[in-house]
């Protein structure tokens, strides 16, 4: 299995090959840079047994992923499960309804395990000491505790005001945090420039081509566990829109390596409403991205204003006949609670916007009612549990007294009870 | 009326190496024309052969990118800052 498949970077635009180094932007017209495979040798390389016979982690699709060797960071990553969503369903009217719930990913509880499992293999192939982000937070979770484990040094840099339980997600693997003062887009810019002065391996920079392809696996995954089927409609939250693009390449790519037949597909992109430039684009039928300057969400992981893959993502949507829709902070933290009390899942504020916009899609007869739906849930609650506060119902309190307790069950069984 | 326009590191090459340089023109579409004739090669990288900018190139004016502007005929002035911005990744 060490054989290799990946070929070459290539840029989007204007098609120009490159070398399989840590760069990620071409030459010559700035288009971003794409791993690039010889898919008639996976297509000869791989079969669906073969898959199957694999240890469940997102490399059972190594073929299919760029990097030279085996794998050396993140072995253990993905195969999350694809729920079977009844009782959610039921409460969106809709028949078929399935979550892909990457809240419970291995290490850091969100997708990103997935990006930074490819990125830091990748990086370590390179030959780099020092791995660093640019992150909302999750990425940063990711970053610092697959480097830990690795024996890698690391610095993430995140906007200055993130969630504390995100921060400290990073602090604890001894990982160096800096805070920036200003919204992730700035962070960003800072770290094209720190890429380029200090020579580190920058997952979501230098090392993107190779880092957004490890997104692929989540669709690789959906299809796996559909039984070897693409769902017809997709769900998926955008931040700078690489997810959404991903997930519909590796769609695309098993068809084209012979894992799945062709069949139609839609894909839908999820907003926050105080970020949503790649949706407002999408609504407008639009690919010009209108970057959003200060962001103002509790979805702070999808806060990015100026989408890198936007472009992307939108004629991805009107190409598969999907559509993208925006959900409101109080639309966000009910979409959280529906999730929490239908499937027993509870999802960072990213995940309250996919459900909410998938509701949205569906009210407005975009998603039909009657055909199977993925929706992507791709951070876990806990990180974000402050969102929430003050949300919920507050515990009742009493003594240790069964009187007092017979009281509460047949005086206050509303307010205990009570959503 | 030379007008003064920030240049990113990877057209430095073109430019003697100076991040700042100076080009004439009423509109962005001049004065790339005239960024042209002093730094030849240039403009091939900041518009394709229609002439229109490349999509992962921005140039803003005073901080606003020109395509939410009139794009490559926005109207530019002496006291303009006009900066030639690759688009940046992440996320």
């Amino acid at each position: 299995m060490a054989e290799t498949f990946f070929s070459n970077l290539k840029c989007r635009e204007c098609g120009a090959l490159y070398p399989k180094k840590a760069i990620h932007v071409c030459e010559y017209d700035f288009g971003p840079l794409e791993a690039d495979y010889d898919y008639d040798k996976i297509r000869a390389a791989i079969s669906r047994e073969k898959i199957q016979s694999r240890p469940q982690s997102m490399w059972r699709y190594r073929e299919l992923l760029p990097i030279d060797g085996e794998p050396t960071v993140g072995l253990k990553v993905g195969f999350t499960p694809l729920v079977k969503a009844d009782r959610l369903a039921k409460a969106l009217g809709v028949s078929e309804l399935y979550v892909k719930n990457d809240a419970v990913n291995y290490p850091t509880l969100s997708f990103k395990d997935r990006v930074v499992s490819v990125a830091l293999s990748r990086a370590r192939e390179l030959g780099f000491k020092i791995v660093a982000c640019a992150s909302t937070g999750n990425l940063a979770n990711s970053v610092a505790a697959n480097a830990a484990s690795a024996g890698l040094e690391s610095y993430v840099l995140i906007p200055y005001d993130l969630e504390r339980s995100k921060v400290l997600n990073s602090l604890v693997y001894g990982t160096k945090v800096v805070g920036i003062e200003g919204p992730y887009d700035q962070v960003n810019r800072l770290c094209s420039e720190i890429a380029g002065k200090y020579g580190w391996g920058f997952v979501n920079v230098n090392l993107r081509p190779y880092y957004a392809e490890g997104s692929k696996t989540m669709g690789f995954e959906i299809i796996e566990q559909l039984d070897w089927n693409i769902p017809a409609h997709t769900v998926i939250p955008m931040a700078s829109g690489s997810l959404l693009t991903k997930i519909t390449k590796s769609y695309q790519e098993a068809v084209k390596v012979g894992l799945v037949g062709e069949s139609k597909f839609s894909i839908y992109g999820a907003q926050a409403t105080g970020c949503n430039p790649i949706s407002a684009a999408q609504k407008a039928g639009t690919d010009l991205i209108r970057p959003v300057p200060k962001p103002d969400t509790i979805a702070k992981s999808l806060a990015i204003g100026t989408p890198a893959d936007g472009y992307y993502a939108v004629n991805v949507m009107k190409k598969t006949g999907g559509a993208a829709e925006d959900a409101t902070d109080a639309e966000i933290i009910d979409a959280i609670k529906l999730l929490a009390e239908t499937e027993g899942i509870f999802a960072e504020t990213a995940g309250g916007v996919t459900l909410a916009c998938a509701k949205k899609l569906i009210e407005s007869g975009k998603i039909p009612r009657n055909e199977r739906i993925v929706i992507c849930i791709t951070g876990n609650g806990l990180k974000t549990a402050e969102a929430i506060d003050g949300h919920l119902n507050e515990p009742s309190r009493i003594k240790p007294s069964l009187r007092e307790f017979d009281a509460l069950i047949a005086g206050g069984s509303s307010l205990a009870a009570k959503k | 009326m030379a007008i003064e326009v920030n240049i990113p590191t990877p057209l430095r090459g073109l430019t003697e190496n100076k991040d700042v340089v100076t080009a004439e023109g009423a509109t962005i579409s001049e004065l790339i024309d005239n960024l042209d004739k002093n730094y030849p090669g240039i403009k091939a990288r900041i518009v394709d052969d229609a002439g229109n900018l490349r999509r992962f190139v921005n140039v803003y004016i005073n901080g606003e990118d020109v395509r939410f502007l009139q794009d490559k005929e926005t109207a530019v002035g002496a006291n303009d800052e006009v900066s030639i911005v690759p688009a940046i990744a992440g996320g």
